[in-house]
């Protein structure tokens, strides 16, 4: 029997705030354990939490961009169970009153957009991080790091619609590009800024109903997510192939070895006795701060992609690649502005991407060194047809690691552009006296034959004559022999 | 009403503000005021009556010597147990806190010094403040001054008692269900439980934490107006806390003319002791004296209050107390072969058992298959018993009620009896399940006509709407001056009724 799989994910995101969800703390990575704590993120005796609104506008900014509505009034809830890393040993999470609730996450995919329909969006807490054992002598010891506990974290839920591997990952690639673009996470997996549960079960294909459903954790990766869900898929398969029946359990993603092993099965199942915690009046989100965040969004990744594809008539592949950053985004426009816009596509997507990935660079780095207005010259260098190719793809390069204008990159380099007709004739007319052959095989009609000619006279320029240039002085005065010589 | 001394009591017995006014007019240094209560007659009482569980002469001079000008300028100042300082450890009289030294200080502290005053000691407490009688403390429980058999009342036991017999003119205590008000009572003291939300529970270890509020014992309603004054206001560490600024309790004396009290003519039904009834028509007599209105009406202070009490403050509290496991801080037992192991023997060796008894409670009510029966029915009755004292105080500005229904029972008499300890709290529940502020206001000491319970304290119970302190504290006054017609200067005392040991 053919089965279809139904998903849901549980993304969370770690907010780059400032501070913490509900104390003053810094939020910063890498530093020395349990050195960006305090009594409220240590869970002291007596201290009490007070909301970030910083974290809170994030959230909106999410919320909003994907369409959620926004609760006037949400509330915070304790999410109670006892874990050596949280040190209140419960989390102030939200639970029957969310924040943000429904909205969807456009995602193309093969060429057909989907929206990606959600239950939730909420704020919470983090909890601090284990490591797991020590050996001393005989004695196994654990220790534990806060400096996490009480990073602001928004919890995403989506709804039961995903129905293949590769289409979670590629949710999850645009809610990494989402968070980078709306400025409130990096959101890389690999570091647990992004992170990523799945519920999952199988049904014959074509049918409505829910077969029993098992969680994953533990997916690191995008590529993680979308190999654990294949694993999981393929092991339900099997069970029920042979008969057997799927147990609701919680299951551990090894992505090392591909393998799948069972965290908790159902009856161990937490009750984790969400209440409404009494240290923190209901969030109040009134239409003033809700319409500030709204109007404080960027345009959104796919619009902006279609704005860009129309405005600079390039293919929607480009635009979607451009309108990957937010900040690719705002150079290509600033290159593209009075420019020929492919042509300015073609050179960011591949030359300038290329020596990104090559160098390892962030587009700061790069702006810095070639700013837009330094790249539009260029451009208009080349779209003028001042610039051979091969000299181009030189200019670009010293560009690079050079400052200057184009002129006086060439001249730094002792390299000219020859392009006037005055400069060339005597070439050409030189390489049509040298290759009469060639030259009676074009008249001949072999007009492939102009190649190897126009090569001829790249060569005796040194390289430095201008393509389009010759080509052209080429045909027209063998145009003139042709007419002389019948 | 004596009260005219011919020459200056010695510093013991001074109120805060006479204390206060003599550091500041440099009649005494704050150290000798800080250190009256250590050194007087009054040191001999504690070892009886055990009403401090950490004191340090060393941190007394400091703070004496820290000691800023304000209003309560070297004024000792003790702090029940569950209120973080920073110079004494801070333990809740529990076995799980041992040797816990906060690293900070709650804002009420922080307050306190602001104004002057210096914290002399810490007062003992039921654990974790689960408690009505001081007897379930870790370091033994205290004694009522008054007479030794009987109990101080509880939670705040200990500041009460402290208060009593002159260790300090000023306390702070925690009222999570009567806490401050009961023993206020059992001790012969004022005792304001101020408003939800006026003053900051930053640094209260919490027990229930909709219903905790700290509050302030004192032998002379000014004194509380003082420390009111000093310690409520918005505190942006506590989101609990109100932002608009407190009421002005400046003017305390002004009297009770044109006010009405709210008299419950059915209240006799509940198992109310005669000696509190007679403080009732005392208290009334002088606030109608003064020129207040009684107005009488049947008044319960809701049948299911204290169902619903135990069910709120339980679930808060298993939750609020989930964070002593022995990993951070606090007692750890040695024997935790792994993490499981660790947190059971901890809580289990580190609780004693009426704490251990309301996380359970606690824990059942918010279970998955009985939070609708329980806590969620709880908040609607909590809604319910909001609006019942809405619709009382619709009636009149003050209601008059007993603080407990009982005058101090004796030690050992309800431990082991939860339900009869529980129902202790029927009188002051109600305020903290709506938020509301009570005020306890001693009525000097039964007399000997043949009742039970001759020369203990008598106190009686004021409740008001939200931020009703000023005219709390107007009631309080007036009640402590005998309901004198003329108004009397602020510096005017009464005679407090001192304990007399036998």
């Amino acid at each position: 029997m053919a089965y279809e799989a139904v998903i849901g994910l549980e993304c969370h995101i770690q907010l780059r705030t400032r501070s913490k969800m509900f104390c003053d703390c810094p939020v910063e990575f890498g530093a020395a354990p349990n050195s960006n704590v305090c009594p409220v993120c240590l869970g002291l005796p007596g201290a009490l939490p007070k909301t970030n609104r910083a974290a809170i506008d994030a959230a909106l900014r999410l919320g909003l961009a994907l369409g959620c509505a926004v609760r006037a009034e949400s509330v915070f809830a304790r999410k109670n169970y006892f874990y050596p890393d949280m040190p209140k040993n419960y989390q102030i999470t939200q639970y029957d009153r969310p924040l943000c609730v429904g909205g969807a996450l456009p995602l193309s995919l093969d060429g057909v957009t989907r929206e990606i329909a959600l239950t939730r969006i909420h704020a919470e807490e983090d909890t601090g991080k284990s490591f797991h054992p020590e050996r001393h002598g005989d004695r196994r010891v654990s220790r534990v790091d806060f400096n996490r506990a009480g990073v602001p974290l928004l919890e995403l839920v989506t709804e039961p619609v995903l129905r293949e591997p590769a289409e979670c990952a590629a949710f999850l690639t645009a809610l990494r590009r989402l968070v980078r673009w709306l400025d409130i996470s990096d959101g890389d997996m690999e570091k647990g800024q992004l992170r990523c549960d799945a519920n999952v079960s199988i049904r014959p294909a074509g049918s409505s109903g829910f077969g029993v459903k098992t969680e994953l954790k533990n997916l690191n990766s995008i590529k993680g997510v979308e190999k654990g869900l294949t694993a999981e898929i393929a092991r339900q398969a099997g069970v029920l192939a042979a008969g057997g029946r799927i147990e609701q359990a919680t299951l551990l993603y090894d992505a090392d070895h591909d393998r799948l092993a069972v965290m908790r099965s159902k009856e161990y199942a937490h009750d984790y006795r969400y209440f409404p915690d009494p240290d923190l009046p209901a969030l109040e989100v009134d239409e003033a701060w809700r319409e500030s965040a709204r109007a404080a969004l960027p345009e959104l990744p796919w619009a902006r992609a279609a704005r860009v594809a129309e405005r600079y008539g390039v293919p929607a592949y480009d635009a979607a690649v451009l309108c990957d950053q937010r900040d690719l985004a705002d150079y290509y426009e600033e290159c593209a502005a009075g420019a020929d816009g492919k042509l300015a596509s073609n050179w960011l997507m591949t030359e300038m991407l290329r020596v990104l990935k090559e160098r390892g660079w962030p587009l700061a780095e790069w702006r810095g060194r070639v700013p837009a207005g330094r790249l539009r010259a260029f451009l208009a260098k080349v779209a003028a047809k001042e610039l051979p190719g091969p000299l181009a793809k030189q200019v670009f390069a010293w560009m690079v690691d050079e400052p200057g204008a184009v002129e006086e990159l060439l001249a730094r380099h002792g390299v000219r552009a020859q392009g006037s007709a005055d400069e060339l004739r005597p070439l050409v007319r030189q390489v049509i006296e040298e290759n009469p052959g060639p030259v009676t095989q074009y008249l001949g009609g072999r007009t492939a034959t102009l190649g190897f000619l126009v090569g001829q006279v790249m060569k005796k320029s040194g390289g430095q004559a201008v393509p389009q240039a010759v080509k052209e002085l080429l045909e027209a005065e063998l145009a003139g022999r042709a007419i002389s010589g019948s | 009403m004596s009260g005219h001394h011919t020459s200056a009591p010695e510093l013991w017995k001074r109120s805060a503000r006479a204390l206060a006014a003599a550091v500041a007019a440099g009649e005494c240094d704050a150290l000798a005021a800080v250190n009256a209560g250590w050194e007087g007659p009054a040191a001999a009482w504690e070892r009886d009556v055990h009403a401090v569980v950490h004191a340090d002469p060393g941190a007394r001079a400091a703070g004496a010597a820290a000691s800023a000008p304000g209003p309560l300028r070297g004024v000792p100042v003790v702090v029940k147990d569950n209120l973080c300082t920073t110079e004494y450890p801070t333990t809740c009289c529990s076995r799980i806190l041992a040797g816990y030294h906060p690293p900070y200080d709650a804002t009420v502290v922080e307050r306190l010094r602001a104004a002057g005053a210096v914290v002399t000691a810490k007062g003992n407490m039921d654990e974790f403040a689960m408690g009505s009688s001081t007897e379930y403390s870790c370091y033994g429980p205290t004694r009522n001054p008054y007479d030794l058999a009987r109990v101080p009342g509880g939670s705040s036991g200990g500041p009460a008692a402290a208060v009593a017999y002159g260790l300090a003119p000023l306390a702070l205590g925690s009222d999570t269900g009567g806490s401050v008000r009961q023993p206020a009572a059992f001790c012969g003291v004022f005792g304001l439980k101020p408003t939800y939300g006026r003053l900051s529970r930053y640094g209260l270890v919490a027990f229930g934490s909709s219903l905790d509020q700290v509050g302030i014992f004192a032998r002379h309603a000014g004194d509380v107006a003082t420390a009111y004054a000093a310690l409520a206001g918005p505190d942006p560490r506590d989101a609990t806390t109100r932002t608009t600024p407190a009421p002005d309790v400046s003017g305390w004396d002004l009297g009770v003319a044109g006010l009405s009290f709210g008299w419950p003519a059915n209240l006799w039904k509940e198992g109310v002791e005669a000696e509190v009834v007679a403080a009732m028509e005392e208290a009334a007599a002088a606030l109608e004296r003064a020129g207040a209105r009684r107005v009488t009406f049947d008044f319960l202070p809701g049948e299911y209050s204290v169902a619903t009490y135990y069910l709120v403050a339980t679930a808060e509290a298993s939750s609020n107390l989930a964070r002593f496991d022995g990993v951070r801080y606090g007692f750890r037992h040695a024997d935790g072969a792994d993490v499981r192991a660790l947190y059971t023997r901890t809580r289990s060796a580190g609780f004693g058992p009426e704490v251990q008894r309301r996380i359970l409670l606690g824990t059942y009510a918010l279970s998955a298959g009985y939070y609708d029966a329980y806590y969620l029915t709880a908040q609607r009755a909590r809604t319910r018993i909001r609006r019942e004292y809405a619709a009382a105080f619709a009636r009149c500005d003050l209601m008059l009620m007993p603080a407990a229904p009982t005058l101090a029972f004796r030690l050992g008499e309800k431990v082991d009896d939860p339900l009869a300890m529980y129902l202790s709290d029927i009188f002051t529940i109600g305020a903290n399940l709506a938020g509301i502020p009570g005020f306890t206001v001693p009525l000097g000491l039964a007399g000997d006509g043949g009742r039970t319970g001759a020369g203990l304290p008598r106190g009686i119970q004021l409740l008001g709407p939200e931020d009703a302190e000023p005219a709390l504290l107007r009631a309080g006054r007036v009640i402590e001056m005998g309901g004198e017609r003329a108004r009397l200067p602020r510096a005017h005392e009464s005679e407090f009724a001192w304990p007399t040991r036998r």
